[in-house]
């Protein structure tokens, strides 16, 4: 097949760091090319120069043998290249159709439109009705209206970014589908991931970027998804150490929770149960927006609910606040680090101060002990390897994974007997990422009760000794961990979200 | 072409350097508007800023500085926390008018007795009579989430129709011969509020000033509710969980902000203004605003943008008086100041840097 497009030598440097240095591939007209690497390796600076949101320094791109050079995304498009971005830029409170109009230069009346968006959705198996809410749709049916609305442009080349993070297993099948059927029609795709077996599921070719260089090409269907990450990391990777420790009493129940968003186009968490002993992990899974949220703060104690539906250790204290629950030995750390776990303009110290006042006793007669709070930060930064110039930084200085590893930190040290994390490695390197699920496993093993809530599966079947999935705020029952298949795992997750709607209102 | 960078961390040069930078401009954008206005601006310039402070008549000047920056500070101080916190009371005029009245009522339901407990109590009644204001948009918003904004800003009209009510009937000197305004509090010895020391203006009301900002101080920099107060302005969620409760900060804040300018307001009523009049209110509640922004919401940064601030009142009115000025230049002048603050505020959070050429 044809070459389509051509990165030759591309470098951009930020102030600071190099995202991309002489990076060189190509893709082939029809071909599935993984773009493969850590966080912060380079792979979105790299895409945002393809689709002309950023122009390069030095080097030059070649599409179809033509000088290629957007200097805006309008002109990427024109040329026949469309992203999927990871987060979704699409408006709630309006429907699919009004949606996909919003970002047309010219856009048709919306009958239609519609009538398009239907034509194309089903022609490429991704159902979906123009007329509803966006703010009623599932990540996946989201996403969905973000494919189509490439679709619609009759791309080229379609880049999509980390697609698959808000799908569930079954949803990632529909998914590969479209791209397979998409790529037999002769449209290239670029695909951003760091999920191995995916990639080694659909692509064709892939690209390894590692601290702003491609380090390695391969085809990712010959090589093992181990040494890949190997190739991706620059090191050997040590799987988290398990021992398996007795489980005690049951330190954290929760009896029939149900409690309102206060999220706008939040879930409800509806009639959820669960027990979690000492020394056990229980991850919760889900598709992003079912109700993990909602479930984080009615666990801290940021959203309230009835006194009996959350017992530390038996006693009630679900009508109570974050600090009544963190003297009784719950912590808790979100998912949002900027601005819900810790305050972006506030230094290192200030946000050790935020949540563990309480716990590590930092005031007397409200009067800060300022010193005490410093020596609580310096202790964080060292022992979970907090990459900081000091702890007087602003948070929002440090970088995501090393935020990260602070938050969680922060939380950790507190000696919790119950811990709730939300995300706990969203967004953090491999390496970050497995220094912090060995911490939480050693707290676990030092007693304390764990509920891991996470989107990443291959975490929580790793460290999670029993699983359970919220869809649309309801709770699966927990199961053993071991044994259980993806399938069933997909199953406890909703399966596809919508399928059975939508083919039932245009089958 | 140029362009805005964030910076990582917060500038603490530019944080210190906007204010002067934002006075330096105003000076600049003043004199051009009173060099339109057929003025001479460095004169203007220097009658406003000079004069009052090294002048021939500076030995009057000054006194007024601290009666102006009194009141000034003392409301600033409590907005300021609010303001901190995300809680924008805007009617501090009315708290202030309120205090005053409740203030004076007290004291004249007990004329003319003779007791030094008096004046206290007048203190006590003042700071209620602001505070009471204050909760009204406070309780409103956050038991029906009303806009505390626009119901703190309308009940400075309510309050002002009740300041002109209160000085035509029930607060009425008696022995006024049927003109408008209260008895003289300031010359009845158990609520006067006299000049401390001679000649420097210094009076209860810029005691309680001065004291706020120590305790303004103390509160931001070591005790915990100072720490909420920071923390729920810049990031509401992450207050929410640290355990903060909203309601809880608005009643607060609001409370004190209302209560300081209702004390306030009773300083004046009993010491330079010396009575309930239909005009007793001069504005310092609006003007306080302006103040705490100036002072970057730091109670230090509060103390000279008031003393600044009062600086422009003084040498603003000697300037409409001897170059004949009209007042409203002086006010465009003064949110000339403001104006200059909040824009050049960017600095600290934002380095202007050349934007590179795109190559075509």
């Amino acid at each position: 097949m044809t070459e389509l497009l051509r990165i030759e030598g591309v470098t951009k440097a930020y102030p600071g760091v190099v995202a991309n240095s002489d990076v060189s591939f190509s893709i082939r007209e029809g071909e599935v090319h993984a773009l493969l690497g850590e966080n912060g390796a380079g792979k979105s600076t790299l895409v945002k120069m393809i689709y002309g949101l950023v122009r390069p320094d030095e080097g030059r791109m070649r599409l179809r043998g033509q000088d290629y050079a957007p200097r805006e995304p309008r002109e990427a498009r024109a040329a026949g290249v469309a992203m999927v971005f990871q987060h979704f830029s699409l408006f709630e409170a309006m429907n699919v159709a009004e949606n996909v109009a919003l970002g047309m230069e010219n856009p048709p009346k919306l009958r239609d439109l519609a009538a398009r968006i239907r034509q194309v959705s089903e022609e490429y198996g991704l159902p979906l009705d123009p007329d509803r809410m966006v703010g009623d749709l599932s990540a996946g049916e989201r996403q969905r209206v973000e494919i189509v609305r490439c679709l619609l442009q009759d791309p080229k080349l379609l880049i999509m970014d980390e697609p698959t993070s808000v799908l569930t297993p079954q949803e990632v099948e529909i998914l590969f589908q479209t791209l397979r059927q998409l790529s037999a029609e002769g449209t290239a795709i670029l695909y951003i991931s760091h999920k191995l077996e995916e990639i080694r599921a659909l692509c064709d070719e892939a690209t390894i970027l590692r601290r702003g260089k491609v380090v390695a090409t391969c085809t990712p269907r010959e090589r093992s998804a181990r040494e890949m990450a190997e190739l991706m990391v620059g090191a050997v990777l040590t799987p988290p150490e398990r021992h398996a420790t007795p489980k005690g009493e049951v330190a954290l129940e929760v009896a029939g929770l149900s409690v309102a968003s206060p999220i706008p186009f939040g879930t409800a968490l509806k009639d959820i149960s669960f027990k979690v002993r000492r020394g056990e992990v229980l991850g919760i899974a889900g598709v992003a927006g079912n109700g993990q949220d909602e479930l984080l703060i009615a666990l801290s104690g940021e959203l309230r609910a009835a006194r009996d539906a959350v017992l530390i250790e038996g006693s009630g204290v679900g009508d109570l606040g974050p600090n009544e629950r963190r003297l009784r030995g719950l912590v808790a750390a979100p998912e949002e680090r900027l601005g819900h776990a810790a305050a972006p303009d506030m230094s290192l110290v200030e946000n050790a101060l935020l949540s563990g006042v309480v716990r590590k006793r930092l005031t007397w007669r409200g009067f800060i002990d300022w010193a005490g709070t410093r020596a609580f930060a310096s202790e964080i930064v060292e022992r979970f390897d907090v990459r900081t110039p000091g702890t007087w930084v602003a948070a929002r200085a440090l970088s995501g994974g090393n935020l990260q590893k602070f938050v969680v930190g922060r939380e950790l040290s507190q000696e919790p007997s119950v811990i709730v994390i939300n995300q706990p490695t969203w967004g953090v390197d491999a390496s970050a990422a497995a220094a912090i699920r060995q911490a939480i496993l050693d707290r676990a093993a030092a007693g304390a009760a764990v509920v891991v809530i996470s989107q990443d599966l291959d975490e929580l079947l790793e460290i999670a000794d029993r699983f359970a999935a919220l869809n649309e705020g309801r709770l699966s029952a927990p199961r053993p961990t071991q044994g259980l298949t993806i399938d069933e795992i997909g199953l406890m997750m909703g399966g596809a979200h919508g399928m059975e709607v939508a083919h039932h209102a245009h089958g | 072409m140029l362009r805005l960078e964030k910076r990582p961390n917060p500038s603490r040069f530019w944080n210190y350097a906007t204010p002067v930078l934002a006075v330096v401009l105003t000076m600049v954008a003043g004199g051009l508007m009173f060099a339109l206005l057929g003025k001479n601006p460095v004169e203007a310039i220097r009658t406003i800023f000079w004069d009052p402070l090294f002048g021939e008549f500076a030995w009057y000047f000054r006194g007024q500085l601290l009666v102006k920056a009194g009141p000034l500070i003392l409301i600033a101080v409590g907005l300021s926390l609010g303001f901190r916190a995300g809680i924008w009371n805007i009617g501090a005029e009315g708290q202030y008018m309120m205090g005053a009245i409740f203030g004076a009522a007290a004291g004249l339901a007990l004329y003319p007795a003779d007791n030094r407990l008096i004046f206290p109590l007048m203190v006590v009644a003042g700071a209620l009579g602001g505070w009471i204001w204050a909760m009204i948009p406070a309780i409103l918003r956050t038991r029906f989430r009303t806009n505390e904004i626009l119901v703190s800003l309308l009940l400075v009209y309510v309050a002002q129709s009740i300041l002109a009510s209160m000085a035509l009937g029930a607060l009425r000197n008696p022995e006024g011969g049927g003109f408008p305004g209260s008895r003289n509090l300031s010359q009845w010895a158990s609520s006067a509020n006299p000049e401390l020391i001679a000649g420097t203006g210094m009076h209860w009301g810029v005691v309680a000033a001065f004291a706020s900002v120590i305790a303004a101080y103390i509160l931001l920099q070591r005790h915990i509710l100072g720490f909420q107060i920071r923390l729920a302005g810049q990031a509401p969620r992450a207050a929410r969980f640290a355990g903060v409760s909203p309601n809880r900060l608005v009643l607060l804040c609001m409370g004190i902000s209302g209560a300081l300018a209702g004390l306030a307001g009773l300083f004046e009523v009993t010491g330079p203004a010396g009575q309930i009049s239909i005009d007793f209110a001069q504005g310092y509640g609006f003007t306080a605003i302006i103040v705490a922004f100036l002072g970057r919401l730091n109670p230090v940064g509060i103390l000279l943008a008031g003393l600044l601030m009062a600086l422009t009142y003084v040498g603003g009115d000697n300037a409409s008086t001897n170059l004949g000025l009209p007042a409203a230049s002086i006010q465009a002048f003064q949110g000339m100041l403001l104006f200059f603050l909040l824009a050049v505020d960017l600095l600290s959070n934002y380095r202007i840097r050349p934007s590179r050429k795109e190559a075509a």
